[in-house]
């Protein structure tokens, strides 16, 4: 809690949509809200986050179907913008991976799913790619490396496309082991590197995916989001396709605590800032069904590392709702009274200052989110 | 001085309004042009043309004094009068839906 007369903290909220980027502003209340944007009007951005090391530094991935990928870069939290290196080139001779009718096919670059800063230096940043791949720069954007030790692991041919399309979307950084990342791609599944990037194995054991043939594989799952809270990095919770799992040996093994939650369908999952066993999800009905259980929109938490879920309603549409959301698109603040964020395909925003357990709508009718990060501010 | 018109999207990335003029050396070109015009704006470079094997983006046409040069070689040489800069260079997005 501030001391009486120091200022109050703040915080800042970005939001990626299908038409452009929005910056959500309040003070550490959060109960009023400036909204600016779109920023990027018109293109896709997928992801903005802010660098952990210098807040005013911000990565943005933009997008188009038409005019292919930009990387956007801000020194002074997302008021301006100036585009810069968008040269994602797969390293050597890119091969093959497996499409969805069985046959192989030549590595392709489509777009920046996520945008990853170091935890200690704004000019480096980590992206993920689709076709799934993890890129660097250490330069603030301008220049990239593939990481090829990833897409090169012996496993790589026998990856395929989930239905959004073969994307590496998760990218964590351990903060207590500078070579330790964790990775994940649908649908390929999660992967460790312990070299800084420069190798990588599978961490899926324990995995059971029905949807493909040995539902044990070592690679092949489609794991939707993976999150870790930063006190304890060994402890990384997972929601799957189908399933919520949890690891508490940085991934060497996993079990299910999907519990008593209505679906464990879905796609983020997140951590409380400051309680490493609170674990938030959103159930979606079903992998064709990609709306919330009987139209009510329900995020669910566990206080207990999963298994007890609990379901937060308060401020939350309880009919006729029928909106997804998706797995960059929920995100946690650090504030004393943690606040809680989450995007739809509806284009609201909601915000949670109590931990989830009452939610207001920030922004209503913005295009489809497709991811939400907050910043915490001085 | 050849003239390019660029699309919205494009122009407010290259932080441009209304028509481009950049010199273009013989011969006047699809690839000349986009060569020029990538040297000057390099944050255009990937968005019209694949950045690497430098063919038009599939969502991407090239229109020129009423005639769709899309599938022209980028080699062949671009219109008199788009060479004389007396009509613009179209780049132009497809329609396809979003």
């Amino acid at each position: 809690m501030a001391a009486k007369g120091a200022p109050m903290s703040s915080v800042r909220v970005f939001v990626g949509t299908r038409k452009g980027a929005f910056v959500l502003s309040s003070d550490g209340k959060r109960e009023r809200w400036d909204v600016a944007g779109p920023h990027f009007a018109g293109w896709e951005i997928y992801h903005v986050k802010g660098s952990p090391a210098d807040p005013s530094r911000i990565y943005a991935s933009q997008s188009s179907g038409w005019f292919g990928q930009v990387l956007q870069r801000s020194s002074d939290g997302g008021t301006s913008w100036e585009p810069v290196g968008s040269a994602f080139a797969y390293d050597g001779d890119a091969g093959t991976h497996q499409w969805y009718d069985g046959t192989q096919r030549p590595w392709k670059f489509t777009r920046i799913w996520h945008v990853e800063p170091s935890l200690d230096d704004p000019d480096t940043v980590y992206a993920g790619a689709e076709d799934a791949a993890l890129f660097a720069s250490r330069d603030g954007g301008n220049t990239w490396e593939e990481l090829s030790g990833l897409r090169t692991h012996e496993s790589g041919a026998s990856w395929q496309p989930g239905a959004g399309g073969m994307c590496l979307h998760t990218i964590l950084l351990d903060p207590q082991n500078a070579k330790r990342m964790f990775v994940a791609i649908s649908a390929a599944g999660a992967f460790r590197s312990d070299d800084a990037g420069a190798t990588w194995r599978p961490i899926n054991r324990g995995l059971r995916s029905a949807q493909i043939p040995d539902e044990e594989a070592e690679v092949g799952h489609c794991v939707h989001r993976i999150a870790m809270h930063p006190s304890r990095p060994q402890t990384l919770f997972m929601q799957k396709h189908w399933d919520v799992m949890r690891s508490d040996d940085a991934g060497a093994s996993w079990h299910e605590i999907s519990g008593n939650l209505p679906t464990d369908f879905g796609f983020p999952i997140d951590v409380h800032a400051h309680d490493p066993e609170t674990v938030y999800v959103v159930p979606i009905t079903s992998d064709s069904q990609h709306f919330p259980p009987d139209g009510k929109l329900r995020v669910y938490r566990s206080r207990t590392g999963g298994n007890e879920w609990e379901p937060l309603t308060q401020g939350l549409p309880q009919r006729d709702c029928y909106v997804n959301v998706l797995r960059d698109a929920m995100a946690v603040d650090s504030l004393d009274a943690c606040g809680i964020y989450f995007g739809t395909t509806g284009g609201q925003v909601y915000v949670s200052p109590n931990a989830g357990n009452t939610w207001n709508c920030i922004v209503r009718d913005l295009p489809a989110v497709l991811s939400v990060e907050v910043q915490t501010l001085p | 001085m050849i003239r390019v018109v660029l699309p919205a999207h494009l122009r407010t990335l290259a932080r441009v309004d209304g028509e481009v003029l950049i010199a273009v050396g013989k011969p006047v070109t699809q690839r000349t042009v986009l060569d020029a015009l990538e040297a000057r704006y390099p944050m255009l470079e990937g968005t019209i043309r694949d950045r690497d094997t430098k063919r038009r983006r599939a969502y991407v046409r090239f229109f020129a004094c009423a005639n769709d040069l899309s599938h022209e070689s980028a080699d062949a040489p671009l219109p008199e009068a788009v060479a004389r800069g007396t009509e613009p260079f179209l780049v132009v997005g497809a329609m396809a839906g979003g």
